[in-house]
């Protein structure tokens, strides 16, 4: 466990960490960034410094409490029953605890759905602000050639992928935004799973695949 | 790392230094708090927290009251709560706080930093904001009693941080008040503030490493 993050070599922006420590991304982009946590302690430490800007923020100044507030605290906390255990949360060798979450159990409760060319897709409930998904990848297949209307991350859980920019293993983040085009393609050693989240609609270079996106919600 | 930051230079430092969040909260024609004499040090919110933790102490926690409830009253108002609702809020925070004192941990947060969360998560629900999944928890065992050289250091770390964050200019200040409080996209916001997060990361990192090799 001790030496997990080293294996990791891409991690998310600075600009997403503080925005999850703040409390004010968009539920997909909390979720990446938790699921990275998860695996990252090197993104991990970096939140609880950014957590730490809010503890020295929120020091400096206040507003007055209504009198009595003390007094009603004091008869809150007499009346506090013992904390209820926290339930233990699911584990997973490939999907870290908040995406078991979210999927409600381990890699055989996601619903699938095929998307072409083998590569299958399972869209996970969140606000409509952005869309995060599981993406399967056969071992060896592509993702079509696609640029990204706003910003994309892509995480991987199982095997590996490859683009024309870098390689990509368990716990790596891959960003693209409007300037990048990518045909990300699964090493053969094993089935690729990522989780990709996405502020704006993908947009398939080729006709064929930009026909069918309005169905596959991409 | 690159973010664009805003023209800060352009921008005239006022000659009182008022937030926005302070100004803001002048125009709604709220009180904010006076000028304290003498504010305890961070390791002093500790002691008061362990006391709580492990004698259920009403003074102790009486003291952390009266200096965080307001805080985090103002916290709220600032995300756009109303008095009412965040002076409420704020007594649910404090309660958390107080049934939650085992699960702090003063080698990876001041008493502050801890506060903040708590009342960051209870924001989400309150305004009816985008949920916030957390992360996989930390393995947590019998030998993770924090080291307490590790808890010192952090707590001196985070004053350090705090007197960082009152020394930048007005302008670069405001602008990491706003993205806390919520209204401010973060892509707008330097990561390169000058603020002394380095340490406190390594600071962060340490205290994590020690949890993970007590586990193994």
């Amino acid at each position: 466990m001790t030496s997990m993050e080293e294996t990791i070599h891409h991690h998310i922006g600075d600009d997403l960490l503080m925005g999850y420590s703040a409390g004010t991304l968009p539920e997909a982009f909390s979720l990446m960034v938790a699921a990275h946590l998860s695996l990252c302690d090197t993104c991990r430490a970096a939140v609880a410094a950014y957590d730490a800007v809010g503890g020295a923020l929120i020091e400096d100044d206040g507003v007055e409490m209504t009198e009595g507030s003390i007094e009603h605290a004091l008869a809150r906390i007499e009346l506090a029953s013992a904390p209820e255990p926290v339930p233990e949360r699911k584990r997973c060798a490939v999907l870290p605890a908040p995406l078991a979450d979210y999927v409600g159990g381990d890699l055989a409760s996601v619903k699938w759905r095929p998307v072409g060319m083998g590569v299958r897709q399972a869209i996970l409930p969140t606000s409509g602000k952005a869309t995060a998904r599981l993406l399967y990848i056969p071992a060896g297949a592509s993702v079509p050639d696609h640029g990204h209307g706003g910003r994309e991350l892509t995480m991987v859980l199982q095997g590996a992928f490859s683009d024309e920019i870098a390689s990509f293993a368990r716990g790596d983040v891959e960003t693209a935004d409007e300037s990048i085009v990518h045909t990300p393609i699964a090493d053969v050693g094993a089935d690729c799973i990522c989780l990709a989240v996405t502020d704006a609609p993908l947009r398939f270079r080729s006709l064929i695949p930009r026909l069918i996106q309005p169905f596959l919600k991409i | 790392m690159l973010i664009a930051l805003e023209p800060i230079d352009e921008t005239p430092a006022p000659l009182l230094a008022t937030g926005s969040a302070g100004r803001a909260m002048k125009k709604a024609g709220r009180r904010t708090l006076g000028k304290e004499e003498a504010t305890p040090d961070a390791g002093e919110w500790v002691r008061l927290m362990l006391r709580i933790r492990d004698e259920r102490d009403r003074a102790a926690f009486a003291a952390l009251f009266r200096h965080f409830a307001p805080r985090v009253k103002g916290f709220l108002m600032k995300s756009g709560a109303d008095a009412a609702l965040a002076e409420e809020c704020a007594q649910d925070v404090m309660t958390t706080l107080w049934n939650k004192a085992h699960l702090f941990d003063p080698s990876r947060a001041s008493v502050a930093t801890w506060i903040f969360t708590i009342a960051r998560n209870r924001r989400i629900d309150l305004l009816r904001r985008d949920r916030r999944p957390e992360p996989e928890d930390l393995p947590w065992g019998p030998e993770a009693e924090p080291d307490q050289e590790d808890a010192l250091a952090l707590q001196q770390e985070s004053e350090r941080l705090r007197a960082a964050l009152k020394a930048l200019p007005e302008a670069q200040r405001e602008l990491i008040e706003r993205a806390y409080w919520g209204d401010v996209s973060h892509s707008e916001i330097a990561a390169e503030t000058g603020l002394p997060l380095g340490t406190i990361k390594s600071r962060i990192r340490l205290a994590l490493d020690r949890l993970r090799h007590a586990m193994k």
